[in-house]
């Protein structure tokens, strides 16, 4: 039977037929529906969010030395976190199959950057597997539980953007059993303190070496003869976008490039007259092929910024053709188009707070989340954004350099579970005093709403504890520590006043569930009376959707508004209720 | 881009863009065809525009299309219709719903929504279907069925059999909703051929 599966939906099926056990990883677009697939086989496969990629990683690494099959899923700058085990698990190796899915974002469509994760295969010494399509992105996920099996080692499975959120045909299989044996005491083998770690690193070398010949020879790689005048390398989605554009080409299609297939890409090189690398960001094959004495094209031609799209390769083609291609440009009309940035949704908790902040003159240490979105116009309250948790470690770095201002760092629940934690711990061993927002809005909600440790909800949907972030600001000594709803707006601004104007560190939890997650706090839509009104506007500068400014008069869109009113707490006349 | 069809749609996030991708795709599958989609996620939600893509024929290789290709281009919101224009192609068909979602960029004053915006669609599309989805959608018993009266009228513009897409329907909508699924798609299927 075959049905239509996104690449996350297909590895999800790949998981369950594989016969993986334990599955784990924290959310990050575009790999997020990765996990939440997985969920539908938890009678088969225990699956479970993180606090943080770091910890996925060991709790997948602890799994697979039982000998259970395991995966640990994450977006590009996830494996950044969880490098560290990464690179040691290397050593290690593998005893039952280990691969770790991750989900670059060429475009930064959701991310902070668009770094190429391929190059941690390298530096790992371990195997990459590229899908480019649904169908493979199964298959791909089930070989590379074998190759982590036989060869021992940790594999990595790279996907794009437009492969895991692409839908394509699958065909459906029955899963397979893998029974783990139990953990089996070897200390040489699992303990890197020098003496065995020496010898382990020189196991990687000779499984890297193992590996060549079977790349070269695997049905994950091959070449598709045509047209030999030029020959073409692809690998992901970037292989679809040249069987539309070059039909007529030769192409060698790599599903498994690292360890480079040495072998292949020699017999491909000689058989083409002229030979294009096609990949999407970094020279991962390119340089490599160089470095093997292959002359060829590729970023001289291919962008190394940005994601491909068959117009970007119709363009690279005429470019090598030396022709002129007419530019399809959007319709003139569409320039004089009113931009619709993403925003904070109408009655969003997250909107109280910076709408609050904009009243003080402070420097915002920002994170990532649905909160980030407090960066843009009208809120304009968001002064830097670095990496998950930073939003407290740069408050805290301001700080200690002399900054003037009053410096408030801000981040969301899940990721101050993820990373906030111990940059809290910072700032009360080394004394600093920054004010620290916490946005409880009880859910991981940028990601499309999953639990996380505060929820009191496990992936499985087990009831579980709710940690309680009070209790993590008071060990980290904080004393002052407050939990207030930042809809009590005059209330909020009176205690962020009463903070600034305190010498000590202060962690503020505001406390307002997504308002998109849980329905409860959904209230009628407010009126504007048009009597009491004076279009003074003051409340659209809250930038909350439900709010219009037509023909003259403020109006709420009533089937916007989830009447959360603070448009109504901001509106000097009270002409809103 | 060889003998694939393409239909792209587009509007704001919440207008149901995803559900009507999948009735699409499932059409196209009923009917044999090799099927690709792609959908935006993430950041590109919360009330920003949302696209999504369907691809059919008899073997599909890129989930993407070049701009000119689409032969019908479906969009939820005017103003979106606009945006995505040049990736109709030349003599396809535009379906666009009279109906406008003003973006925050417009409420809190730095931008503003296009004025006769029924010239410039005329001008943008010779080949035009452009009606109020919602009234519609309300006749046949409830609002929330815009997306597929826009789905009906979007299939005239393709050359899928009826009977598919009524299959497709039924495969997709939770059985409470097919009676006013099926009416709201007959609906959009007449506003086009009339
Ligand atoms: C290392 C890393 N992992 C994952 C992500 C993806 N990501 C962005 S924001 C976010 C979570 C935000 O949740 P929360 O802090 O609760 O804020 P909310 O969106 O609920 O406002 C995640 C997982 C990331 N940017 N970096
Ligand atoms: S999804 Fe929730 S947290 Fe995110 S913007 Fe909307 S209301 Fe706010
Ligand atoms: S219009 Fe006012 S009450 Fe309604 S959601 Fe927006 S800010 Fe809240």
């Amino acid at each position: 039977m075959k049905e239509l599966l996104s690449g996350n939906e297909a590895i999800a099926r790949g998981v369950y037929e594989a016969g993986v056990r334990v599955a784990v990883g924290y959310p990050g677009t575009p790999s997020t529906e990765i996990l939440e697939n997985v969920e539908q086989y938890k009678e088969h496969v225990y699956c479970e969010w993180s606090p943080n990629e770091k910890v996925a990683f060991e709790v997948a690494a602890g799994a697979c030395l039982t000998g259970a099959r395991s995966i640990v899923t994450m977006k590009h700058v996830g494996l950044n976190v969880a490098a560290d085990p990464l690179m040691t698990l290397t050593y290690v190796g593998a005893v039952g199959g280990i691969v770790a899915i991750v989900a670059d974002d060429p475009g930064m469509h959701s991310s902070q950057n668009e770094q190429d994760s391929r190059q941690y295969a390298r530096f790992a010494k371990i195997p990459l597997l590229e899908p480019s399509d649904s169908e493979e992105a199964r298959d791909f996920l089930v070989a590379g539980m074998d190759i982590s099996e036989k060869f021992k080692t940790p594999v990595i499975l790279r996907t794009t953007t437009r492969i895991s959120h692409s839908r394509s045909l699958v065909e459906l299989h029955e899963r397979v059993e893998h029974t783990p044996q139990g953990f089996k005491k070897d200390p040489p083998r699992f303990v890197p303190i020098p003496a065995w770690a020496r010898p382990m690193r020189v196991r990687v070398e000779e499984r890297l070496r193992a590996m060549i010949p079977e790349v070269s020879a695997s049905a994950l790689n091959r070449i598709e003869w045509a047209n030999k005048d030029l020959g073409i390398i692809a690998c992901g989605v970037a292989y679809q976008y040249v069987k539309e554009v070059f039909p007529e080409a030769s192409v060698l299609k790599l599903g498994w490039p690292y360890p480079y297939p040495d072998d292949l890409i020699r017999q491909f090189a000689a058989g083409v007259k002229r030979l294009l690398v096609v990949e999407e960001l970094d020279d991962f094959l390119e340089e490599h092929i160089k470095a093997l004495g292959i002359a060829c094209d590729g970023k001289n031609f291919v962008p190394n910024i940005g994601e491909l799209s068959p117009m970007a390769l119709r363009r690279i083609r005429a470019k090598m053709e030396g022709k002129e291609l007419p530019q399809v440009l959007p319709v003139e009309e569409a320039s004089k188009l009113p931009p619709r940035p993403p925003v904070l949704c109408p009655s969003c908790p997250h909107r109280a707070v910076f709408s609050a902040l904009g009243k003080f003159d402070v420097v915002v240490t920002g994170d990532i989340g649905c909160y980030s979105l407090g960066v843009a116009a009208p809120l304009n309250r968001m002064d830097t954004i670095l990496c998950m948790g930073a939003g407290i470690s740069m408050a805290h770095g301001m700080k200690i350099a002399g900054e003037k201002k009053r410096v408030v760092g801000i981040v969301g629940d899940s990721t101050f579970f993820h990373s906030g934690i111990t940059a809290l711990l910072d700032i009360g061993y080394n004394k600093s005093a920054p004010v620290i927002i916490i946005l409880d809005n009880r859910v991981t909600a940028m990601t499309g709403h999953q639990d996380n440790p505060g929820s009191g909800l496990t992936l499985m949907g087990e009831p579980t504890h709710e940690a309680s972030i009070e209790e993590f600001a008071r060990a980290c000594g904080i004393k002052r520590v407050f939990t207030v709803d930042p809809l009590k707006y005059d209330a909020f601004i009176e205690l962020l006043k009463n903070s600034f104007e305190t010498p000590e560190p202060t962690v503020i939890i505001s406390r307002s569930p997504c308002i998109v997650h849980d329905h409860s706090g959904l209230k009628p839509a407010l009126k504007v009376d048009p009597d009491v009104c004076r279009t003074c506007k003051l409340c659209l500068k809250i930038g909350c959707p439900a709010l219009e400014f037509t023909e003259g008069h403020v109006r709420i869109n009533n089937l916007l508004c989830g009447g959360c009113s603070l448009c109504g707490q901001i509106c000097p006349f009270d002409a809103i209720s | 881009m060889n003998d694939c069809v393409s239909v792209f749609l587009t509007g704001v996030g919440g207008q149901g863009i995803l559900l009507a991708s999948e009735i699409i795709s499932n059409a196209a599958m009923l009917s044999g065809f090799d099927v690709k989609t792609n959908e935006v996620h993430g950041m590109a939600q919360r009330g920003g525009t949302v696209t999504a893509l369907v691809r059919y024929g008899p073997k599909v290789y890129s989930p993407l299309i070049c701009e000119g290709n689409a032969r019908v281009l479906c969009a939820f919101e005017m103003a979106e219709a606009i945006r995505a224009a040049h990736y109709l192609a030349p003599g396809g068909l535009a379906v666009v719903n009279q109906y406008r979602i003003i973006p925050v960029t417009v409420s809190s004053g730095s931008a503003v929504y296009p004025e006769n915006i029924k010239e410039t669609l005329r001008k943008c599309f010779p080949r035009l279907c452009y009606f109020d989805a919602t009234q519609k959608a309300i006749e046949a018993g409830t609002e929330k069925a815009a997306n597929v009266v826009l789905l009906g009228a979007t299939s005239v513009g393709l050359d899928l059999p009826e009977e598919t897409w009524l299959e497709a329907i039924r495969k997709t909508v939770k059985p409470k909703f097919l009676e006013v699924n099926l009416k709201a798609f007959a609906a959009g299927r007449a506003a086009a051929q009339s």
